[in-house]
């Protein structure tokens, strides 16, 4: 196997590609990531509309797939096959660039979201900053597309979304900043930026953030947690492209594909912004109770948990499969959900294989490929887990909560988010120094 | 940014000067937006032509018309039972009342009543119709706030009620369910048992819907101090209906002026203080509770008897005129009627209540954001039907 | 009051109405109508009265018969009293009836159409009382073409009600703000609720330029 391959697997400590110069591993990462995150997306797509039908007492898509399993890729070919409308007075070139400017944006942080200790793409020292920065990019993509659409109501709610995304991003990197500043309080007394690093903060001081000098770290999450809403345009802050408002957002004018892909790049953000919480409050890929349950059999346990959990979505696909009517019409879809169960279940198997194969009974034993990969397996899901946690509280608070208005909005994002995030910051600081 | 009240009488009630030619120029600030008729928060086809300075509202000025059948002109050249349908095409959503209303004016100008049993029918089914037209309501305006899920909720119990007038009378909406002289069917076996069972259904849904909305904070920061209108603007105004009941004014037609029989139940008249958007809100969610309360006095003791007074097959009134209203889930629904001896009515006017509070949404506006112009249009409760005939 | 010109009486349809057990003689139009209340009646010649319209007495009427004498005749009919007062009067009695008499709400306003009388147009205020829990009638003639005083300074719901009275019968309200049409659209000729107004009068000049199309049968 050629070097550039194997150099990178062969080497001793665990480090990301970037960090260890495999730019083969670093684009193999690159690229599932990709795929990872377009079939969050789109998983994201069918479980908003699904949960949001149960939430609203109905069932949502039944018909395209069983239960509705195939209606993203339906309308992705929809969206694909729409005409392709341009407004007439629209600036060709700025039309066409600025969903690409967003995509961008939120697709780029992806490189250095840590999956795990050396799971990422690559670690940089500055990771938050490059996150938050790269992020409020998208910003300009949204303005770009409003301004382009040479319409004053897009222009309006374009200049609204972004006016709301540019007010919450000072809450929350002030939260982000009070996060940070914890990670200091290690043996030799600085930070790091890095989010792998703050993650391994996170591990060496014993506690996850949010649960440091409570409740400051509570408050310093539910900040960050709130902005993230905002940040994204999701309920109860999507005053910008509510549909019963005058104005229905910065994509009116765009259609077809190009639609889809200001709809990707705001699942993406979501997905970006949620992963900043975890890693930054809820102990990225560290599984829960790390102190509480160190003993090896529980570690065990836990890292059963991928594999049971592909076990009880295949469950669940078969309880659908055993509920379906018996009808003809239903054969296909009933075929359809048994192979996507038989499909889950293979992946708990696997999954059980490579838990069981990777159980170092011994832990002073050099961790065999086996282990080290079941470890990294453990990483990713965790951390996908809690990801996953915080999708579907986006999608509850949708369901429940009606939106601000945008007065309100901005009132709530510059006169409460931000003083209560600079007393925390503070407080964080002192109590910080006290303790050290 | 809210400016509170303003007293209707010392200023002119006139519009924005849009089209007067000595103001040709707009301010550079200001902007004039039209929302609809087609736009999915205007609960029909209304069209509001709003003048803004940025964001805040200016002034309004609302075209209306879109329906406009000519329900008056067609009431000329029917008879007067051939009438009854078309009264539940005005207010659709509250079709029942609209003929209530309809068969009582016109049993007055016969000088006729309705027997006991057919008025305590028309008082359950009046009310039943009640909370479904207020559960419609409530649904669509927690819509355009951005609640999304109480419509399901709201819709989704509001089928009991449509499922007990497909029982009784063979239509949900327009169900034509009242004659002149009384009712024409009897209630199905089962009728009071099944509305006994909705009664206990719909409480604990009641509750949920005040558990979604009442005390949440976006919700109170969206309705209250919204749309405010003080008791002596809205006498002024002629705003009869929950929107008068919530700015202070205790003054229900069913207490001042009791028709059907309404006279024998107990129930309360709630009101509110502010007259905002919330103080509506409680209002229509605790008539929805005091129309419970009516309903289960009523149910229990329908009186035996016939359910149709003695009244010509041909309807012909006598000469003269007649004014009547009831308190429709709306406001005061009035019909003024005049008579000129032969079959069909020389004249007949209906006084929608939808219509003059809709003339209160300029008051009610002004000095708000766009975003409330939305929420103080569901909170009137007009349906279009009604504002145009 | 009540005059007759109609287009013929169609046949009403029975709706399935309980049949009365004494059948009621439809009266003449011109002649004191049946009382339909009272079953068994005998088809005898002597027609008993129906309910007229009968002199409506009160301190209200005593203090505004002295005030303006001929001008005002109060009535009731089935209990609802009304004042039938002179156009002169207008708009200083509805103005008297809001400042003394608490009349604080104007419930409607509408007009009918008499056209073989000379005053063709009867005007009606609906207006109520918080304070009395009382509603009363007020109307006045006036003829074609003739204007009358606006009661939008008394009551601020008479914006829109008057517009509608002149959208429908194309009467004249001075002193209105803004009296334009409400219902119906900008250019539309004609006023829909004038008896001479035919219904099927549908192929009006608005539709065809507005629908594009021939006629609207």
């Amino acid at each position: 196997m050629p070097n550039f391959i194997m150099s990178y697997l062969n080497s001793k400590d665990a480090i990301t590609p970037g960090a260890a110069g495999s730019q083969f591993w670093a684009l193999v990462y690159v690229f599932i990531i990709f795929a990872g995150v377009s079939v969050a997306v789109m998983a994201m797509n069918w479980l908003e509309r699904k949960a949001l039908a149960h939430f609203q007492i109905r069932l949502g898509p039944m018909r395209v797939g069983p239960h509705g399993l195939l209606q993203p890729i339906a309308d992705a070919i929809k969206l694909m096959l729409k005409e392709d409308i341009i407004p007439a007075e629209a600036d060709q070139f700025v039309f066409w660039v600025a969903p690409l400017i967003g995509l961008l944006a939120a697709f780029t942080v992806y490189t250095v979201i840590p999956f795990g200790p050396s799971q990422a793409v690559s670690d940089m020292n500055i990771g938050i900053l490059f996150m938050l920065g790269v992020s409020s990019l998208g910003v300009l993509g949204i303005v770009v597309a409003g301004w382009a659409s040479n319409s004053h109501y897009p222009l309006i709610g374009a200049l609204r979304s972004s006016a709301q995304m540019v007010s919450y991003e000072v809450a929350m990197g002030l939260a982000v900043v009070s996060a940070i500043l914890m990670t200091s309080l290690n043996a030799t007394g600085t930070g790091t930026l890095s989010m792998i690093g703050i993650v391994q903060a996170q591990q060496q001081q014993g506690v996850w953030f949010i649960f440091k000098f409570f409740p400051l770290g509570l408050i310093a999450f539910g900040i960050f947690a709130i902005a993230m809403i905002a940040e994204t345009n999701r309920a109860p802050f999507d005053m910008a492209e509510a549909e019963s408002e005058l104005t229905a957002g910065y994509h009116t004018e765009y259609s077809g594909l190009r639609w889809s892909l200001f709809m990707l790049a705001e699942y993406a953000a979501m997905i970006a912004v949620s992963s900043i919480a975890v890693a930054l409050w809820l102990g990225g890929w560290m599984r829960p109770f790390p102190n509480l349950l160190n003993a090896p059999a529980w570690d065990f346990i836990f890292s059963l948990f991928p594999a049971l959990t592909f076990f009880g979505l295949a469950a669940i696909a078969i309880v659908g499969v055993v509920r379906m009517p018996t009808h003809s019409f239903f054969k296909i879809q009933r075929i359809g959900l048994a192979a996507f169960a038989a499909v889950l279940g293979f992946i708990a198997l696997l999954l059980l294989v490579i838990a069981v194969a990777g159980r170092s009974a011994d832990a002073s034993v050099a961790a065999s490929p086996a282990a080290k990969f079941s470890e990294g397996v453990d990483y990713v899901y965790w951390f996908v887990f809690k990801v996953a946690v915080f999708m579907y509280l986006f999608i509850w608070y949708r369901a429940t909560w009606p939106r601000y208005r945008f007065d309100q909005l901005m009132k709530i994002g510059w006169k409460v988010m931000l003083p209560i995030s600079l007393v925390v910051l503070i407080a964080t600081a002192i109590v910080g120094v006290l303790v050290s | 940014m809210n400016d509170s009240t303003h007293d209707a009488s010392s200023r002119a009630l006139s519009n924005l000067d849009l089209e007067t030619p000595e103001k040709p120029y707009l301010d550079s600030n200001e902007l004039i937006i039209n929302m609809g008729p087609q736009h999915p928060a205007t609960h029909g086809v209304l069209r509001v032509i709003l003048k803004l300075d940025g964001e805040k509202v200016l002034g309004t000025e609302c075209v209306i018309g879109y329906l406009h059948r000519g329900v008056e002109k067609i009431a000329e050249n029917r008879t007067y039972t051939m009438f009854n349908p078309y009264v539940d095409r005005m207010d659709y959503v509250a079709a029942v009342s609209n003929g209530l209303g309809y068969c009582e004016a016109v049993e007055k100008l016969m000088n006729v009543e309705a027997p006991a049993r057919a008025k305590y029918i028309r008082v359950i089914l009046t009310e039943l119709n009640r909370i479904a037209s207020h559960q419609l309501w409530l649904g669509t305006h927690a819509l355009d706030i951005g609640a999304m899920t109480p419509l399901f909720y709201t819709f989704r119990d509001r089928e009991e009620i449509l499922k007990i007038f497909e029982k009784y009378c063979g239509a949900r909406l327009t169900t034509h369910a009242f004659r002149i002289g009384g009712c024409q069917y009897e209630t199905y076996a089962g009728f009071e048992k099944e509305v006994k069972n909705f009664l206990t259904f719909v409480a604990p849904k009641i509750d949920e819907y005040e558990e979604l909305l009442t005390t949440n904070r976006i919700w109170i920061e969206r309705t209250k101090n919204v749309g405010v209108i003080s008791a002596a603007d809205a006498i002024a105004l002629g705003v009869t209906g929950p929107v008068l009941r919530a700015s202070g004014v205790k003054w229900d037609l069913r207490k001042a002026q009791p028709y059907a029989a309404y006279s024998e139940f107990n129930f309360d008249i709630p009101t509110g203080t502010n007259g905002d958007t919330y103080d509506r809100y409680l209002v229509r969610m605790a008539e929805m509770r005091q129309s419970l309360r009516i309903i289960e006095q009523a149910v229990n003791r329908i009186p035996e008897g016939p359910i149709m007074a003695k009244v010509p097959k041909i309807i012909k009134p006598p000469v003269g005129e007649i004014y009547h209203s009831i308190e429709a889930p709306k406001g005061e629904l009035g019909y003024f009627i005049v008579s000129d001896g032969s079959t069909q009515p020389y004249r007949l006017r209906v006084r929608p209540p939808s219509f003059v509070n809709l003339q209160a949404l300029d008051t009610m506006v002004r000095g708000l954001l766009v975003a409330d112009v939305v929420a103080v249009i569901g909170t009137i409760d007009i349906v279009l039907g009604e504002v145009d005939r | 009051m009540a005059e007759e010109a109609k287009p013929p009486v169609p046949p009403p349809p029975p709706e399935g109405e309980k049949k009365p057990a004494a059948e009621e003689r439809a009266a003449p139009a011109s002649a004191e109508p049946a009382k339909p209340a009272e079953p068994a009646k005998p088809a005898a010649p002597a027609k008993p009265a129906g309910p007229v319209p009968v002199p409506w007495t009160s301190p209200l009427v005593e203090k505004y018969r002295g005030q303006y004498g001929s001008g005002l005749d109060a009535q009731t009919y089935l209990g609802q009293n009304y004042f039938a007062v002179d156009r002169s009067l207008i708009p200083d009695i509805l103005r008297l009836l809001r400042d003394e008499e608490q009349f604080d709400y104007c419930v409607d306003i509408t007009a009918v159409h008499y056209p073989q009388r000379e005053k063709q147009f009867d005007v009606v205020w609906i207006i109520y009382s918080f304070p009395r829990n009382e509603r009363v009638r007020v109307k006045t003639q006036i003829a074609d073409g003739a204007s009358i005083p606006s009661s939008v300074s008394i009551w601020a719901t008479a914006n829109w009600l008057e517009r509608e009275v002149y959208d429908m019968f194309g009467i004249q309200f001075d002193g209105h703000p803004d009296l334009k049409r409400i219902l119906l659209p900008d250019g539309w000729k004609g006023h829909p609720l004038r008896k001479d107004y035919g219904i099927l009068q549908q192929d009006n000049e608005w539709v065809q330029i507005n629908l594009g199309i021939e006629s609207g049968q």
